[in-house]
């Protein structure tokens, strides 16, 4: 790509798009807002097709000093890579959600959202410590006024909670930052991931990162902001918040937390296994029992952010792959689940499952993308749901058993909930008048899922696709921490095992 | 030292007092009609002065040339840089007065006079380089603020104010003199290196005493708890642009002051009073933002958040490093900017009739109503409150950023975990404007000098501000090593 600044290009749309945005009509926001993402689309496909994947480490490099204590940084491996790709993907598709949904304030509704891709986009592709923690933070403004001004009736409570557990959580990180920068004389993100911090340090800076990125994540038992803004949230904050916001709780656990403190990790790697099972459990019963659709798939969201740590935290190359694409995966499932919700709540206005039966009878094709979308919630093979599951169960299998197990359980209960739902909601009897005579999908909603639904067959059927560009990164992390950290002695066990009959033929070879 | 290099360099303060007197007497004999007149004339001094210091500011002045008097007045980049903010923020209040008074028919020719003084007095409080000249600034700045609080004479509450402000200021001088006076019997110098030297060997219990009371009367003057309990009624009372003013001016002059004192008098004993600004610090950001979450009236609810912001200011002193004062210098800067932007914004909310709103509950659903006036608001308040990409986090950042660079990582922790109960009150405004229904109440138009100190204060907030932070840090810098080079 030569000296082109891509990536800030792509910073710059949808910034433009909002000032635009913001001082247009109703109809004139929703024609820039769509523009200006399917611009940063163009733009993000752009970047994938020509990323050099097994090239340079970080591609696509921008620097630029224009602050005095920090530079204008950017530059992305494949991890942030594929995430760019999922945000600018589904942005459009938010800004399609909201079309009709939204009709008041929609000048500064459109310019909210593309804020927040700037926003994002920012997050992902800053290479400057705090460059991210600007973008990182910013998020905070505008998802607080989406909750706030378009969500649902308790919408001033969910907001505040938002606001105020994830800037909690963020200022210990900046003091991290802050330390870790006077520390190591450099808050270019690349060098800090290769810098030994000392290991008493590591603990503390460690746990600082933690705070910030278990909210964000959201981890047990710091998640019940989620349930709350989600269910306030209109239909595209939830899924810009769980198809996006959520994935940088995850990326920022691969960005700074395995690689920046290694030991640290390992030392304290108990905590987030034990968080993590006791999330994929509780949360998953919990869903068991919700009356509201949103609620139930944000405490889904819960759960399968639990297997994204576990894989994370596994310590091996199938847990951190199979983490990424859980990642990405649920980023695409919980969206469309989000928007499935949506339609039908556009047209009946409640999120009670009660409320509705029998949608297979009156709305085949809706009935059929929802199911498609449940059963990749489930991890039903052919989908991506099935990939990254497995891969992440697979990893942390290696690392301790018991987690596994664990994990293993929240996918069943997992399919109970989502078929729980699904049974409710698509099957049956139709119960209300009202639900029965709905009109199926329109073009533009059929747009949306069709889209989506494509994403997730294709990354369910060759996963190649998206495991290809992350590849090296994963192993160059896989080589820091596993060299750095001591492995669980469960791994050790099993590893044992597995090799014996080749170690004794060996030895037998050799005497 | 000839006479003449000393009266160069102390020629800001000599054209603002022949300016002051001069005024004063067009004023008696013209009348409130000259107001305006003078109103324009003083804006004009104050560019005048900021024009005769700034040069001194870029080249980072300091070192022998720059003491005046045999030591008694020092007119280095570090003071330099606060009268810089100092005469901005005078200027913000005699621009915003007009409007204010002419709606209630008293605006008197005095006020121009009145901020002129206290400017002057406030310049030679942060160039003061001895206990005597440091005494007769703040008390020539308190004298014209006192008056300035009780301005509205129909107004009962600013009748209050001005009474309180006096009785608890004038407590505070005396123990600041007596603070004084016990540094003095155990020094026995009023100069500050004089001082400094005095204490460096070793300190007596006396000379304890000196420094706590001699902070403890600082700390009256800058609103640090637990000597706040005042600001949040004279702020309510007093009159919306003397408000601004005494939020922004007085502010930048005590706490300059307070370093100046802590830095170079008691320089030799750190550890004597860290402890002391440390707890301050903390108990500021704490009670700041606790008091401001109940507060109806939107005055009151500034006045916490300044008493709230000068604890972060103190947390760049408590660490005593010249990062810090840098520090400091930055958040100053940028909390003057907010501030006046903030207390501009406060003024625009009128009813119909054009009459001050105050009450918090009158703001809901300016959003709707008023939408740039909203917008601007909101970007000051999640700027106060800290949250990047506004430039209020940058002030934030730095200070925070002393603290870690001096290993006072605690500290740092739980200012910042403090701050999050700040924000609370922040976006709650936000919330009222943005989320709630209309109330329709605000209703009236402003004039165009409203409208530009806001656009400057909120423009200057914006991610926008960030380009400036290079110039900004550089100048700050250059400061804090003049205050460090005389100490």
């Amino acid at each position: 790509m030569g000296g082109f600044p891509i990536l800030s290009l792509m910073l710059l749309v949808p910034m433009l798009g909002a000032l635009a945005c913001l001082f247009s009509g109703a109809k004139a926001a929703r024609t820039i807002a769509l523009a200006a993402t399917l611009i940063d689309l163009a733009l993000g496909l752009l970047l994938w097709a020509n990323y050099d994947v097994g090239g340079a480490q970080w591609q696509f490099v921008e620097r630029a000093p224009l602050f005095s204590q920090f530079q204008w940084a950017l530059g992305i491996d494949g991890i942030a890579l594929m995430l760019i790709v999922l945000s600018v993907f589904l942005m459009p598709i938010c800004i399609l959600a909201s079309w009709d949904a939204i009709e008041t304030r929609v000048g500064e509704y459109m310019a909210a959202f593309l804020f927040m891709e700037t926003l994002i986009i920012g997050v992902f592709s800053a290479q400057d410590l705090f460059l991210f923690y600007i973008f990182f933070e910013a998020g905070l403004i505008p998802m607080y006024l989406i909750i706030g001004i378009w969500g649902g009736a308790n919408r001033i409570y969910a907001s505040y909670k938002f606001f105020l557990y994830t800037l909690l959580g963020s200022v210990l990180m900046l003091i991290a930052m802050l330390w870790m920068a006077n520390h190591a004389g450099t808050t270019d993100i690349p060098t800090l991931m290769a810098y030994d911090f000392p290991a008493g340090a590591q603990t503390w800076l460690w746990l600082a990162f933690f705070a910030s990125f278990a909210v964000k994540m959201p981890m047990w038992p710091v998640h019940t902001w989620l349930p709350d803004a989600h269910v306030q949230a209109p239909t595209a904050g939830s899924v810009i918040l769980a198809g996006v916001l959520l994935k940088m709780g995850g990326y920022g656990f691969i960005r700074f937390s395995l690689p920046m403190f290694p030991e640290a990790s390992a030392q304290l790697v108990w905590l987030i296994w034990g968080l993590s099972i006791a999330a994929v459990v509780i949360t998953s019963l919990i869903a068991l029992v919700q009356h509201d659709m949103k609620k139930l798939i944000a405490y889904s969201s819960v759960a399968h952010m639990a297997i994204v740590t576990m894989g994370l935290f596994a310590f091996n190359v199938q847990g951190l792959e199979g983490a990424m694409i859980v990642m990405l995966s649920h980023g695409l499932v919980s969206g469309a689940l989000f928007l499935c919700v949506g339609v039908i709540y556009d047209r009946l206005h409640t999120r009670e499952i009660a409320r509705y039966g029998g949608l297979a009878i009156n709305m085949p094709k809706y009935a059929l993308f929802f199911l498609l979308f449940t059963m990749a919630s489930i991890g039903l093979p052919g989908t991506s749901g099935f990939v990254g599951e497995f891969l992440s169960l697979a990893g942390i299998y290696q690392a301790n058993t018991w987690v596994a197990a664990a994990g293993t359980l929240g996918i069943i209960l997992g399919a109970a909930y989502m078929l729980y739902l699904y049974w409710r909601v698509a099957f049956g009897v139709q119960r209300n008048a009202d639900a029965a005579a709905m009109p199926d999908l329109n073009t533009r909603e059929w747009l949306m899922l069709g889209s989506i639904a494509a994403a997730v067959l294709w990354m369910g059927v060759y996963p190649e696709s998206f495991l290809a560009p992350i590849r090296k990164d994963i192993a160059a992390l896989d080589a820091r921490v596993s060299s750095a950290a001591p492995e669980s002695d469960s791994r050790l066990v099993i590893g044992q095992a597995q090799a014996a009959p080749a170690e004794d033929a060996a030895h037998g070879g050799a005497h | 030292m000839d006479f003449s290099h000393s009266l160069s360099l102390i020629l800001p303060e000599i054209v603002l007092s022949v300016a002051g007197l001069v005024l004063l007497l067009v004023a008696a004999w013209g009348g409130d009609k000259t107001s305006r007149a003078i109103t324009i004339a003083s804006c004009v001094v104050l560019a005048a002065c900021f024009a005769i210091v700034a040069p001194s500011v870029c080249a980072a002045a300091m070192g022998p040339d720059t003491v005046a008097f045999g030591g008694q007045f020092t007119a280095d980049a570090f003071a330099g840089i606060a009268k810089l903010m100092i005469f901005a923020a005078a200027g913000a209040a005699l621009v915003i007065a007009p409007a204010f008074f002419g709606r209630y028919g008293i605006m008197r020719a005095e006020y121009p006079v009145l901020i002129l003084f206290s400017t002057l007095g406030m310049a030679i409080m942060v160039s003061a380089t001895d206990l005597m000249t440091l005494y007769i600034g703040l008390e020539l700045q308190s004298l014209a603020a006192y008056v300035l609080a009780s301005f509205l004479r129909t107004d009962d509450r600013s009748a209050e104010a001005g009474l309180k402000y006096f009785v608890l200021g004038a407590l505070a001088s005396g123990i600041l003199l007596f603070g004084m006076s016990l540094v003095y019997g155990f020094t026995g110098t009023t100069d500050f290196g004089g001082i400094r030297a005095a204490l460096s060997g070793g300190m007596a219990t006396g000379a304890l005493f000196g420094i706590v009371f001699v902070l403890a009367g600082l700390a009256f003057k800058i609103s640090a708890v637990p000597f706040h309990m005042w600001t949040p009624d004279v702020y309510e009372g007093a009159p919306t642009p003397v408000t601004a003013f005494f939020a922004s001016a007085p502010k930048v002059a005590a706490i300059a002051l307070t370093a100046r004192v802590a830095l170079d008098a008691f320089g030799a004993q750190a550890g004597a009073w860290q402890q002391v600004v440390i707890f301050a610090a903390l108990a500021s950001i704490v009670v700041g933002a606790l008091g401001a979450i109940g507060q109806a009236n939107v005055k009151r609810l500034l006045a916490y958040s300044s008493i709230n912001n000068v604890g972060f200011i103190l947390i760049g002193l408590a660490t005593g490093t010249a990062e810090g004062v840098s520090a400091m210098l930055v958040y100053l800067a940028i909390y003057v900017a907010m501030t006046v932007g903030s207390f501009v914004a406060v003024l625009m909310l009128r009813n119909a009739e054009g009459e001050a709103l105050e009450a918090i509950s009158d703001m809901a659903g300016l959003s709707r109503t008023k939408p740039l006036l909203a917008l601007c608001l909101a970007m000051l308040m999640f700027s106060l409150a800290g949250i990047p990409p506004l430039f209020g986090f940058w002030g934030k950042f730095v200070v925070f950023q002393a603290a870690v660079q001096a290993d006072m990582v605690a500290l740092a922790a739980i200012g910042i975990a403090a701050s999050v109960i700040g924000a609370f009150y922040y976006i709650k405004i936000v919330k009222i404007m943005y989320f709630d229904e209309p109330a329709n109440v605000v209703q009236g138009r402003s004039d165009w000098a409203h409208w530009a100190l806001l656009a400057i204060s909120t423009a200057a907030m914006s991610p926008l501000g960030y380009l400036l932070t290079p110039w900004l840090g550089e100048l700050a810098d250059g400061a804090a090593a003049a205050l460090f080079l005389a100490a």
